[in-house]
């Protein structure tokens, strides 16, 4: 053992343990005490080493032994990774269960993949091939979806003199460069540390998820970036389970991080259940869950980010579409206070620490779409949940995200309290994808989707400004044709912009039926206004049959054939 | 054991201690007086030149020659069934005059985090007998869910009426009650241990009670106490938990003390920054086990500060635990019992525990439209203290009254009144046909037919 790698405590308070001896660099894994409990070294002062550990540090004194391992915390990138449930440092939470039971004791060591399980690598390179860094050299049909392609490490390169096929275990030696390099099914990266890539390119494809109202009026893009900010009830939660399962990318990561332990188990359960639309095959196939709830030790809830964005950005290096959800940010944001007030740091505001928005915008940064070293195209999409407290979005967490993302999806209590779900306030949010997508839409979708898209968040601003004076005089008040407008609103607000999560058809909604719906009630508005001319009353126009059909349309497999009987039926009623 | 005379310093709660042999973070600290009598305390902060103590019962009395005696151990609850019927002290130990409890297993009171992948997600129906609760924000077992009060508000009714009549349907199994009092007056546990003993729930429950004149520090171990117990009664002796904890809020305060007596950065109102993470230990212990019988299901009480629910107290608590029943002061002061406001409460967990084959097929959208309904009637309340209600249209006016009648007879019931799952459902059809049939969106036409009083009396005069 090299000097300086062994030393001792000197003090213990909570997670943070300080020890004298070792001479480190920052961010180095270290394990303390016997029972070798994993930390990170977040300090140096003198000849003092400040350590961050990732389990409860209880009976932890001062004299007990710390080891430097000399490495950073790393996760480990290879097969085995889809379908897995780890913790916060990317322990498989099921291992951990069948080594302590069904509570987590400390000190447990696992690896974060499988050594004993056996994959199936053909080759793609062959010998004398020239490879360097992030190139593929061959694959591994991981899921029945995901062929996971085998890299060459980044800063890696060489000549291939041996390469092999067949089955291999994750540690198996499957190809050997000139220089002596033994590449292996997987390889390791430090978590903190972004991976590299050739050039970001310009994200101009949505990212697809479903929710009308994200995918018609606040899209973001696939690369991009997303908050949703909201306070406790307003759906943060279900919004972005609704994300993870819907999403069109062929990856998705999602980091439970401080958050419900039942929350967890219930994507646990529910996702080998769901099938892709796409694939046709079970959710889980595609994804990867972090999970490290609230009451988990709280430094590992610091790294739970950090270990999904690097497994995201891996699976981009493979020419793979992945969407990261991380819920939520202000716990991470609160690990980091938590720590920072026990480095005894000068806070910045509210207590946390001055680099609260360094950190969370180099988090985000590592989203983008790529050109990856090897030449193909994929991108990592992140978006984040963000619990401000009391629901107020000037605090610091909510206002140094806003400043880096570039959608905002604002939640809203009022919303939530009326089960008006999913509570997404459509004044208050944006997007500035609108114009880099506008198109792809007008190719894919309809030219005329955009349009359509204006004349509606039109519709609800005027609906906003006459509620104003609604909420004086009442809306008898009103004048016919404003009154009309309202109800036109409503249907743009109950019909569409609402989405029953939890309904088998209704859960997820396609570009065209979204388009077909949009439509749908344009073409409402418009006999709406024709019958308002012919001398109809508003009251008739208001409670015209055929209205509960069309509302209830959307609820059918088989929407269209029903939308189209109960906008005849509407308009023969009122029209004749 | 060593024992040492070098306490530096006092400061509120707070010993240091000098010149120690190596001492173990977290470990439990025995502390003699000069006269004799003894404290206990642990370890929070440990080097190699000072040790700092908090110590439970108080710091009065102590003076820098105490003894202090550090056990290696770390604190531990002493678990038995015969902890039941029982009434103990907030740190644990019997005050009912009864003998000590001999214990069958000494327990951590810091328990372990359930790992996320052996939960099973809870959806048994727990039916407490509360409209308000039951139809509207239904709880499972092994659910968190918090009830939201202000002073002077009668949560701690509602919480014994939960007590009393909390089962799940067809299974027989009744629960047993973990009590555990924070900083409650005497006149609120006699009101409760009352209510215990002439109901004879007594029996079946744990009291763990911490009084508003005992320590404040001690505080901080009720709830580990009180959830030590119940972990041990669940999952050894397969038993269904329910906990109430009272009140948060008085937890909560003594952190804040702690936390200011080590003079640590503050976060909002000068509550600690780890404040979220330290609550989350005590609500995430509740929930189900995969291959076990025993369940925990938590219901905590804290009455917010000024009725503010994004105090610091209820809105962290919020973020934690599955969903909340908010009590309104406008309602209590027009009577209504128990002054439940559903629109800000909710359940989260209530949509997996609900429907067909768990209370009854029509409850989701039953549901969806009683939201809309009252929060429709609600808003409107606002117009007609400014316009008056006949400028109202008549559908406007429907939705009024809808709301008047779900406050006076849905929401308000008896104290001892345990109405069923169909009762409630019935009567919420009741009030829903005040409405007219169209203005029923959220509810498929199937369900009008086979629950609606106007289709019930034609199809019972059909047969």
């Amino acid at each position: 053992m090299e000097v300086g790698m062994k030393g001792e405590v000197y003090r213990v308070s909570g997670p943070l343990v300080v020890a004298e001896g070792i001479k480190p660099r920052m961010y180095d894994v270290c394990r303390v005490g016997e029972e070798g409990l994993m930390g990170e070294v977040v300090g140096l002062v003198g000849v003092k080493t400040l350590i961050q550990v990732y389990e409860d540090t209880s009976g932890i004194k001062p004299g007990d032994v710390v080891e430097n391992t000399g490495m950073p915390l790393s996760v480990e990138l290879g097969p085995g990774l889809i379908r897995s449930f780890y913790d916060g440092i990317q322990r498989p939470l099921p291992a951990l269960k069948e080594s302590s039971g069904d509570f987590i004791s400390r000190g447990i060591q696992a690896p974060g993949l499988s050594r004993t399980a056996e994959w199936e690598f053909k080759p793609t390179v062959k010998k004398g091939d020239k490879v360097s860094g992030g190139e593929i050299i061959g694959t591994v049909q991981e899921t029945d979806v995901v062929e996971h392609r085998i890299l060459v490490p980044p800063k890696i390169s060489g000549i291939i003199t041996e390469i092999y096929e067949g089955k291999f275990k994750v540690e198996d030696t499957v190809a050997v460069l000139d220089n002596g390099t033994e590449l292996k099914l997987y390889h390791k990266w430090p978590v903190r540390e972004a991976r590299p890539y050739q050039e970001k390119l310009p994200p101009v494809i949505p990212l697809m998820t479903g929710q009308r109202i994200l995918d018609t009026f606040f899209p973001v893009a696939k690369g991009g970036t997303a908050a949703i900010p909201g306070p406790f009830g307003s759906g943060k939660t279900v919004t972005q389970h609704q994300l993870a399962k819907w999403s069109d990318t062929e990856i998705v990561v999602y980091i439970g991080c401080g958050e419900r332990g039942n929350e967890m188990t219930e994507v646990l359960e529910e996702f080998p259940e769901l099938m892709d639309p796409k694939t046709g095959k079970p959710l889980m196939e595609r994804t990867v869950l972090i999970a490290n709830t609230s009451n988990m030790p709280v430094a590992a809830r610091e790294a739970s980010v950090y270990t999904g964005i690097t497994i995201a950005e891996y699976f981009r290096d493979m020419g793979y579409d992945v969407a990261v959800q991380a819920d939520s940010t202000s716990r991470w944001a609160e690990a980091m206070r938590e720590i920072s007030g026990r480095l005894e740091e000068m806070p910045g505001e509210e207590g946390y620490p001055a680099y609260l928005a360094s950190r969370l915008a180099e988090f985000y940064e590592r989203a983008g779409r790529v050109k990856t070293l090897n030449g193909e195209v994929g991108s990592v999409t992140v978006v984040g949940a963000v619990s401000p407290p009391g629901g107020d979005f000037s605090e610091p967490v909510t206002q140094n995200t806003l400043r880096i993302v570039k959608v905002f999806w604002a939640l809203d209590a009022k919303l939530a309290a009326r089960r008006h779900f999913p509570a997404i306030n459509w004044l208050q949010s944006y997007s500035l994808y609108l114009d880099v997508l506008s198109d792809w839409f007008k190719d894919n979708v309809s030219a005329e989707f955009i349009e359509l898209r204006r004349w509606a968040m039109e519709v609800l601003q005027e609906e906003a400004n006459l509620q104003e004076i609604v909420q004086l005089v009442g809306s008898d008040a009103l004048p016919d044709s404003q009154r009309v407008l309202l109800e036109v609103a409503r249907y743009i607000r109950e019909f569409y912009l609402q989405q029953y999560a939890y309904h088998p058809v209704d859960t997820y909604c396609s570009f065209q039926k979204q388009y077909d719906m949009l439509k749908g009630i344009k073409e409402l508005n418009d006999i709406f206004y024709k019958a308002l001319e012919a001398g109809r009353l508003v009251t008739e126009i208001e409670e015209v049959e055929g209205k509960e059909d069309f509302e209830r349309s959307k609820l059918e497999e088989d929407y269209k054939p029903k939308l189209e009987a109960a906008i005849e039926k509407i308009k023969k009623a009122l029209l004749g | 054991m060593k024992e040492y005379r070098t306490i530096s310093q006092v400061a509120g709660p707070l010993l240091f201690v000098e010149k120690t042999e190596p001492v173990g973070y977290g470990e439990l600290v025995n502390i003699t007086l000069a006269d004799g009598s003894t404290k206990r305390g642990q370890v929070l902060d440990t080097s190699k030149d000072v040790v700092v103590v908090q110590v439970f019962e108080g710091t009065r009395g102590i003076d820098t020659s105490s003894a202090v005696r550090f056990t290696g151990d770390i604190v531990r609850l002493n678990c038995s069934q015969d902890m039941l019927g029982r009434i103990l002290s907030g740190a644990g130990d019997p005050i009912d005059g009864g003998p000590k409890i001999i214990p069958e297993e000494r327990r951590e009171i810091i328990g372990a985090a359930i790992n996320p992948y052996a939960r099973t997600y809870p959806r048994e129906f727990i039916q407490t007998g509360i409209s308000a609760i039951d139809g509207m924000n239904t709880l499972v077992r092994g659910q968190k869910l918090p009830i939201f009060s202000g002073s002077g508000l009668p949560h701690n009714d509602i919480a014994l009426q939960v007590a009393r009549q909390a089962k799940v349907r067809g299974s027989g199994e009744e629960f047993a009650v973990i009590f555990a009092a924070m900083g409650i007056t005497n006149e609120e546990a006699y009101q409760f241990m009352k209510d215990f003993e002439r109901t004879g729930a007594l029996e079946r429950a744990v009291v763990f009670l911490n009084l508003a004149d005992d320590p404040a520090i001690e505080r901080l171990l009720t709830p580990r106490m009180a959830l030590t117990a119940a972990e041990f009664l669940a999952y050894e002796y397969d038993l269904h938990i329910l906990v109430i904890l009272t009140d948060m809020t008085n937890y909560c305060e003594a952190l804040r003390e702690i936390s200011a007596a080590r003079e640590e950065v503050p976060g909002r109102r000068g509550y600690p920054g780890y404040m979220y993470t330290d609550l989350a230990t005590i609500y995430e212990r509740a929930g189900r086990i995969q291959g076990r019988k025993g369940t925990i299901t938590q219901m905590p009480i804290l009455t917010m500060p000024g009725d503010d629910i994004t105090h610091p107290i209820p809105d962290l608590t919020g973020y934690i635990t599955e969903g909340q029943v908010v009590l309104s002061r406008e309602l209590h002061a027009k009577g209504i019992y128990p002054p439940i406001d559903v629109l800000p409460s909710l359940s989260r967990l209530m949509k997996e525990g609900i429907g067909e084959g768990l209370t009854r097929d029509d409850h989701v959208q039953w549901n969806d439209q009683m939201y809309a309904a009252y929060a429709e009637g609600v808003d409107l309340r606002g117009l007609v203290a400014i316009v008056g209600e006949e400028a109202l249209s008549e559908r406007d006016r429907r939705f009024l009254r809808f709301a008047d009648e779900f406050e006076r007879r849905f929401v308000q019931q008896g104290r001892y009144e345990d109405r069923s799952i169909e009762e409630t459902l019935d009567l919420g059809w009741e009030l829903l046909a005040m409405l007219r049939e169209s203005d029923l969106t959220k509810i498929e036409t199937k369900y009008i037919e086979k629950y609606h009083p106007a289709h019930k009396k034609k199809a019972e005069a059909e047969a």
